[in-house]
């Protein structure tokens, strides 16, 4: 054996640690995730001239609302982090707390959203009016389910913690949904750019 | 309460699909009967239904793609015969509403239900064991993919008796396949269809990226890997990157027919061009996830049957990647004629030209790998041969279509589907049977007859010739596609040939099915006691035929390319006399995959037929089934030491 | 796995953090404090006049993409170490594919529209 130690590279290491596995797998399905947005957003930048004699985007939105949602999703975000760094100090509390917010947060996302929505109905905005509607409520209403989704899994995963402890597995599964919920707000950077503060322009 | 169901959703009026589906019904019946009365259903369900075995699981894959061959072939049968007579004044025998549907269903059928499959079940098997690890990063997850995906194929065969298919081609453009031109269930079966077995391809691409990426032998770095896991890695990422726009784009065309939006609609502002435009944005990566894992069956067949190492292995592999980079910029050569502008037109097409070159790199390793060769001429070698030379044509043909004036003669002719089939049939179905030729004695211990598998590759080969040739000379005649009847009588003799060939091809499948059969019966004559049956050069040759459930009893050291191959060679032990582990941990088998696909059959039908109550119950089994599974703690089973033991001991006292 | 002494690079699972919890914690704060800065920044623009309207388009790319970053570097701690080269690879075929669609497509689309015969001629040729 030679005294300088040789170190061996990553690539023939053997089969990877399941944590690294897993993270990676989901780092991927994330990338998935963020093309099947890729492909809204096209065709929001496509249609969203079109809009057939209704409302156009600088009628209809909102921008203090949206600015009201953005950081409810960014501070949730950033909770998110805090909630990862309390499950790795193995702080109980601190989890739930964090996570608390986080869901709280969430949800007032989503209210935001639904409440807009729910007005734009209400004044005969809908989907069908459009095709500048459909691909501003395709994408919109897609992140929107996403978030909700995210909020359901934060359930999920309080009640794993609760039930089945710290294990690995379940340390795992907090971290990927961190890695979501970052990239939601990720897109949703695209999002309140292109589609709210770029009806704008 | 039901829906838009009815009893009149049967096809009572249609005679084909109705005798079919009973003849099928019967089939189905008389076969799980035939389990049930011999006791099987014990045995099926916990060594193969619940599989997380990744062996298992790519076998099922490559039985539910024969099966659906036979399918896809009969819909092509019927259009060949169709239009052998439908000439001039006569009106054949299908008409041109079912015609449509046939035409659809073929497409359909063999693009996502053979093609995709069969070449995912040749990667489910052989890559884990290429890479001398146990199984792939996520084998749960596995069984969920094949699942998912049989309840797609499940949900295409539904519609032949319960309703009907989509009558817009294979790739449903709208505006045709929207609700108002499309008010029947065709659309709806074909998209949700699609959307569930999507849904478990992406799956199946995150899982073996991950596995080729974190999961490999140790010393294996990414120079010393086989060729056709660096072909399987091209593959799965363009899975992961492509198939999701195909999920986004029929997603938005569900909303337009379900919720009334306007993606893609005539009015309101829609545009249908766009729906193209993102459909081959999918669509053009999807041809080349179907044919760089048959490349990579090539590389392997071909080097082991040499004798020799691959040439420009390093060649190989940048030409992997760069047709996986390259297979994202060229996909408007599918719509020249849609009416973009000759600056985008000729970008594409140089794209286009360009993609070849890598193919063509491809073609002269494969060459100077047999030159200077010991070869042996068996069938897996017939079929690379055969594919080299009908695969060079069909490439050939792609790049004349490449110019867009040309394709503005030729789009949508005979001419178009003459050179897709030639390079998937010359592509991807010869490197299926070649690969499945090559590893069915891994997976099953014994050969299969080599005098059958050269007659099915005799009667392949000749048959595509005469299929296909016919109707490159049609499509510059300027007969069109997916036309069920044609006034100009000079194009009939050429129909004829068209169908000769259709025959002699179906004689090259029956050649198939009998080779498995006759296999199977003689099987002790060819059995495989090594392990090693063609003198091979990877990994997975080193393990038993078939190996045991967890592969590897020590995982092999890596130290160069072709490490099996240096191994023998060198009279060295795979392992350096490392010591058998005291247990090995091998994934439990899970109904999460059955049962979930399960409820997605049960959504999707629901979805088809506007039976809201039943999709959300669909949907929340699914989830319910999902969470269930997120609390199972006990997820490896321990295989003991004895029976490792037991295991090594029956292999070496092995006769022969 | 052999080390004499020297401790080998452990490889980085995606938004894996250093063992020190006092940075990681810095990193959320820096990060948090960039994506208000640029938020506010996004949104000021947009709303008020204190830029060259035809430059704005620009400016709020630039911004969103300025902090799409910084999500990625300080939330999802991507890394540009030599562990997480997978990582980095698979982000960047993910943003070669998203460029391409997104666009690959408004490039075409806008051609498409360019060429095509205006609504009013089409619908007289219908009749």
């Amino acid at each position: 054996m030679s005294a300088i130690a040789e170190e061996i590279p990553l690539s023939e290491r053997g089969p990877a640690p399941t944590r690294i596995v897993v993270s990676f797998g989901f780092w991927l399905f994330l990338l998935s995730d963020i093309v099947i947005f890729s492909a809204l957003f096209a065709a929001y930048a496509v249609l969203a001239q079109r809009t057939a004699g209704g409302p156009t985007g600088a009628q209809i939105f909102d921008l203090k609302h949206v600015f009201l949602e953005t950081c409810c999703l960014l501070v949730s975000s950033f909770t998110c982090g805090l909630c990862v760094l309390a499950m790795e100090r193995r702080s109980h509390t601190m989890i739930y707390v964090w996570a608390a917010v986080t869901f709280v947060l969430g949800v007032s996302f989503i209210s935001l959203e639904l409440s807009e929505f729910i007005g734009m109905f209400s004044r005969g905005i809908n989907p069908a009016r459009s095709a500048f509607l459909s691909a501003f409520f395709g994408l919109v209403g897609t992140h929107g389910i996403h978030v909700t989704a995210g909020l359901c899994w934060l359930a999920v995963m309080m009640g794993q913690i609760a039930t089945l402890g710290l294990r690995p597995k379940v340390a795992q599964r907090l971290v990927c949904f961190s890695l979501f919920w970052h990239a939601l707000d990720l897109v949703w950077i695209g999002v309140f750019t292109i589609v709210y503060l770029g009806a704008r322009t | 309460m039901f829906g838009k169901l009815s009893l009149a959703a049967i096809p009572w009026n249609q005679p084909i699909p109705l005798i079919t589906s009973a003849v099928i019904i019967v089939l189905l019946a008389a076969i799980l009967t035939l389990v049930t009365y011999k006791g099987w259903w014990p045995y099926l369900w916990r060594e193969w239904l619940t599989s997380t075995d990744h062996k298992r699981i790519g076998v099922m894959y490559v039985v539910l793609a024969l099966v659906m061959l036979i399918r896809g072939f009969s819909d092509a049968i019927m259009m060949r015969s169709q239009l052998a007579v439908a000439a001039g004044s006569a009106a054949g025998y299908l008409p041109p509403e079912h015609y449509d549907q046939i035409f659809s269903a073929h497409g359909t059928i063999m693009i996502f239900f053979v093609a995709m499959t069969f070449v995912i079940g040749l990667m489910n098997f052989a890559v884990p064991l290429q890479l001398g690890v146990r199984d792939v990063a996520f084998p749960v997850l596995n069984s969920v993919s094949f699942w998912l995906t049989a309840a797609g194929v499940l949900l295409v065969n539904v519609s032949l008796v319960i309703g009907e298919f989509a009558r817009t081609g294979w790739l449903v453009y709208p505006p045709l396949s929207e609700i108002a031109y499309s008010p029947g269930v065709g659309v709806d079966y074909y998209l949700w269809s699609l959307q569930i077995s999507g849904l478990g391809t992406l799956l199946a691409g995150i899982n073996f990226t991950t596995t080729i990426l974190k999961l490999r032998a140790p010393g294996m770095s990414y120079s010393r890997m086989p060729i056709f896991c660096w072909t399987a890695l091209a593959s799965n990422l363009l899975i992961v990157a492509a198939f999701p726009i195909l999920t986004a784009t029929f997603a938005m065309l569900l909303l337009d027919r379900y919720l009334g939006f306007h993606f893609f609609t005539n009015e309101a502002g829609g545009n249908p061009m766009m729906y193209i435009n993102l459909i081959w944005a999918w669509g053009h990566p999807e041809v080349y996830i179907l044919i760089l894992p048959a490349f990579g069956v090539f590389s392997e067949v071909i080097a082991t049957f040499s004798g020799k190492p691959l040439f420009g292995h390093r060649s190989m592999v940048i030409a992997t990647m760069a047709i996986c980079m390259l297979s994202f910029m060229v996909w408007l050569h599918h719509f020249f004629t849609m009416g973009a502008g000759a600056n985008v037109n000729a970008f594409f097409g140089i794209m286009t030209m360009i993609i070849a070159v890598p193919t063509g790199v491809k073609v002269f390793n494969w060459l100077f790998t047999l030159y200077w060769g010991e070869v042996r001429f068996t069938s897996p070698v017939y079929w690379s041969l055969g594919f080299m030379v009908t695969f060079v044509i069909g490439g050939m043909t792609g790049v004349l279509l490449a110019i867009p004036p040309a394709d503005f003669v030729l789009h949508n002719s005979l001419f178009l589907v003459a050179h897709f089939h030639n390079v998937i049939i010359g592509g991807v179905v010869f490197g299926a049977m070649a690969g499945y030729t090559y590893w069915f004695p891994k997976a099953f211990g014994f050969t299969l007859d080599e005098r059958l598998g050269k007659a099915a590759f005799w009667c392949w080969f000749i048959g595509f010739y005469l299929a296909f040739m016919p109707l490159y000379v049609l499509g510059l005649m300027g007969a069109t596609r997916r036309m069920q009847h044609y006034s100009d009588t000079s194009w009939q003799p050429l129909m004829l040939v068209a169908f000769a060939g259709a025959i002699v091809i179906l004689a090259g499948m029956s050649f198939t099915i009998a080779q498995l059969i006759y296999s199977i019966k003689t099987r002790e004559r060819r059995r495989d006691t090594t392990g090693d049956p063609w003198n091979g050069r990877t990994l997975e040759w080193s393990t038993a035929s078939p190996p045991p459930p967890w592969n590897f009893t020590v995982l092999p050291q890596v130290s160069g390319i072709d490490e099996f191959w240096r191994m023998k060679h060198a009279g060295k032990k795979l392992t350096s006399g490392a010591a058998p582990p005291p247990s090995i941990h091998v994934p439990r088998s899970s109904s999460l995959g059955f049962l979930t696909a399960f409820c997605a059959v049960i959504f999707g039908f629901a979805a088809i037929w506007h039976i809201w109550w039943l999709a959300i119950l669909g949907l929340v089994g699914a989830i319910a089934l999902t969470l269930n599974h997120s609390w199972q703690l006990d997820t490896e089973v321990q295989v003991s030491a004895k029976e490792i033991a037991e295991f090594e001991t029956r292999r070496k006292v092995k006769p022969g | 796995m052999k080390s004499n002494g020297t401790a080998q690079q452990a490889e980085d699972a995606p938004g894996e953090h250093d063992a020190d919890p006092a940075s990681n914690l810095q990193s959320y704060v820096i990060g948090f404090g960039f994506a208000i800065v640029l938020t506010l920044a996004s949104f000021g623009a947009a709303v008020t006049h204190w830029v060259w309207a035809p430059g704005l388009p620009v400016l709020l790319a630039v911004l969103a993409i300025a902090q799409m970053g910084v999500h990625l570097v300080f939330f999802l701690h991507v890394s540009s170490s030599p562990d997480s080269v997978n990582t980095v690879l698979a982000l960047a075929f993910g943003i070669f594919v998203v460029g391409l669609v997104v666009f690959g497509s408004m490039i075409i689309m806008a051609n498409l529209n360019d060429y095509m015969m205006p609504m009013q001629q089409l619908m007289q040729m219908q009749r």
